[in-house]
């Protein structure tokens, strides 16, 4: 029994120190999946450009279930992966709880910030890059109403909603914004259908470019746009190509870039908070042979302006998470 | 206040977008619940359905063909379903549980396996799509008052299966009322000794009703991925098949209140998509959270007996054993 003990003992100490040995970083999608085309998809893509660049190696998952986030992360520090990046702001509460355990681990986080001495918080100015893309809705509008479906009803999708209704109402300022969200569950990121159904409500209202902040339910809604022959505008990855020619633009979050720099810093990773806006190129609009032709120079000037504008801080956008209220946008 | 404003012909025509798979779905539960198998898992087979038309539509370009995959996929799970509650007489609810998960993970998994997409199928684009049909004379009517647009919008314009599931009320209400068949599918669900008494094979007719269940959910995930998507999104029924279970019992078992049931819940989610036209109406805010969950709150109300009761086959649930 005892000789089965050491046995059994050795060969963990040895499993663990053949992880640590390697540091291989991780990567820990959300829900959604890594190829929703969207959030998790651009956090991969990051991944692979640094597994592309240095040779290295990564490990990944793909969660099934909220139940699984603190064993995948328990999983990923046992072994030894060094630093593990969770893509999503759900995250939070298990993060909270493992990173104390695990002081010799680096963590990353993005789109949400847990306050421990191993972990950097990546947040993204989403509002700034809305802003953005509701310029360009109300610019290319010609019935004056734009829409914005978003996809869970939490204060982060609210953030988008609230810059996108900023950007229209700057361009101009009698603009209707329609907003829309799917459901106040998760299933609300993967219903294309009510996607589908949303959109054509906001048609029959009037509607002609919509702005879609749903994960897997926006493909039903870029679908429809396209379909109804209006425009939409896609999230988080660059979503022009999905229907090449209908969607405006996407609001680039480089998702990709802060899992990069994570995986380049490597154990040697700097921890805190970190903000990637306008000024950083952590968001941004998409611009390429897609939407060439529905994004005239003179939309482009504008848009390019304001965005130095808010780089540089003499146009401040406003976050709806800083107070949950939204001066142009009613919920 | 402006009530009219709440049947919006727009509102109304998603009404009848929606109300679709529900009313498929709710159908195939109707046979086999009649036939005294209880299925939860009407919402797995529309799952795998959708997926297996999406797939073998994008594959071959032809959508007819992926219909025929969804029902396929959709009968290969009843028949799973079949065999562990009828033939091995297991427990209906665990087997329908389990073909609910089975159906979430295989579809994700093989959709990965064959795309490399991420769990969802390539988006569909000319045959690969049911398009929506416009009926004869809808241009030219349009123009008559009041009868002209109901006509043109809400009537025409749909997809096929739309008119499909239309036509499956007054067809199922025939055959389970007013054939022979239908007689014996009843009484299997009530007392199928008697069935079996009369010499009528009882596990030939229950693997009938979860046959042409199998059927209908497979029409219904069809129409869900070709006919009102371009293509399979992992999980995309979203909990669909549980709002038809609440709206059969809802329609007490019966086919007429099953068109009725699921045309109340499919507008309660299209006018849940229009707050300005409640807000409008009504004069005040409505919480679309509300309007979600009227459904259920329905089907409670119903299920707690205020308003007529709802009475399930009475051999519901039970395998059944010849006595010896």
């Amino acid at each position: 029994m005892t000789l089965m003990q050491k046995f059994l003992g050795a060969t963990a100490a040895l499993a663990l120190s053949a992880g640590a040995a390697l540091a291989d970083p991780a990567l820990i999608f959300d829900l959604g999946g890594k190829f929703d085309k969207s959030f998790n998809e651009a956090a991969f893509n990051g991944a692979k450009r640094w597994a592309d660049e240095t040779g290295g190696t990564f490990r990944e998952i793909e969660l099934q279930s909220e139940a699984q986030r603190e064993q995948a992360l328990r999983r990923f520090a046992e072994a030894g992966a060094n630093p593990i990046v969770m893509a999503g702001f759900a995250f939070a509460d298990a993060l909270g709880q493992v990173a104390a355990d695990y002081p010799d681990t680096k963590f990353t986080i993005i789109d949400m910030v847990v306050d421990a001495p191993n972990v950097r918080s990546v947040v993204f100015n989403e509002h700034e890059g809305s802003y953005l893309v509701g310029m360009m809705a109300a610019k290319a509008s010609k019935s004056g109403t734009v829409g914005f479906i978003g996809g869970m009803d939490i204060p982060l999708i609210r953030k988008f909603a609230c810059g996108y209704a900023q950007g229209v109402k700057a361009v101009n300022g009698d603009a209707t914004v329609v907003a829309n969200m799917t459901g106040t569950t998760p299933s609300a990121w993967n219903d294309p259908v009510k996607g589908s159904e949303l959109t054509k409500a906001q048609i029959s209202q009037g509607a002609d470019v919509v702005y879609a902040a749903a994960g897997g339910t926006g493909v039903g809604v870029l679908q429809t746009a396209a379909d109804e022959g209006i425009l939409s505008i896609g999230v988080d990855s660059n979503q022009n190509y999905l229907h090449s020619g209908k969607v405006l633009t996407s609001m680039m979050k480089r998702v990709d870039n802060a899992v990069f720099s994570a995986f380049s810093d490597g154990v040697d990773m700097e921890t805190g908070f970190q903000v990637m806006g306008l000024a950083n190129g952590g968001v941004g609009y998409a611009l390429d042979e897609h939407n060439a032709e529905l994004v005239s120079d003179s939309m482009r000037n504008a848009v390019d302006d304001a965005a130095d504008k808010i780089a540089s801080g003499e146009l401040a956008v406003h976050d709806y998470m800083s107070d949950d209220s939204c001066p142009v946008l009613n919920f | 206040m402006n009530f009219l404003a709440l049947f919006d012909l727009s509102v109304l025509d998603s009404t009848v977008r929606l109300a679709t798979p529900l009313l498929l779905a709710c159908l195939a539960g109707l046979f086999s619940e009649r036939g005294g198998i209880f299925d939860i898992g009407l919402e797995g087979k529309m799952l795998a359905a959708a997926f297996f038309s999406a797939a073998l539509a994008a594959m071959t370009g032809n959508v007819w063909i992926g219909l025929l995959a969804g029902i396929g996929a959709s009968l290969m799970l009843s028949a799973v379903h079949g065999l562990a509650s009828i033939t091995f007489r297991g427990n209906q609810l665990i087997s329908g549980v389990a073909i609910n998960f089975l159906a979430a993970g295989m579809t994700v998994l093989i959709a990965q396996d064959w795309f490399r997409q991420g769990g969802r199928t390539p988006s569909l684009i000319g045959g690969g799509r049911f398009e929506p049909i416009t009926l004869p004379f809808a241009e030219t009517l349009s123009t008559v008052p009041f009868f002209g647009p109901i006509y043109a919008e809400l009537i025409s314009g749909h997809s096929i299966l739309v008119y499909v599931a239309l036509l499956c009320v007054p067809g199922t209400w025939y055959i389970l009322f007013r054939t022979r068949f239908g007689l014996r599918l009843r009484a299997v669900g009530e007392n199928p000794a008697a069935v079996d008494t009369a010499g009528v094979s009882v596990i030939g007719l229950r693997f009938a009703a979860v046959g042409i269940c199998g059927i209908l959910c497979g029409i219904a995930g069809a129409y869900l991925a070709t006919g009102l998507q371009a293509g399979f999104v992992k999980d995309m029924t979203a909990g669909r098949g549980f709002i038809a279970l609440a709206a059969l019992i809802f329609a007490k078992w019966r086919p007429w209140h099953a068109l009725w049931a699921t045309l109340l819940f499919g507008y309660l989610q299209a006018i849940a998509l229009r707050p300005d036209i409640i807000e409008g109406a009504l004069g005040f805010k409505v919480q679309v959270q509300l309007l979600d969950a009227l459904p259920y709150i329905l089907t409670v109300v119903i299920l707690a007996g205020f308003v007529g009761k709802a009475i399930p086959p009475r051999a519901g649930g039970e395998p059944y054993v010849k006595e010896r």
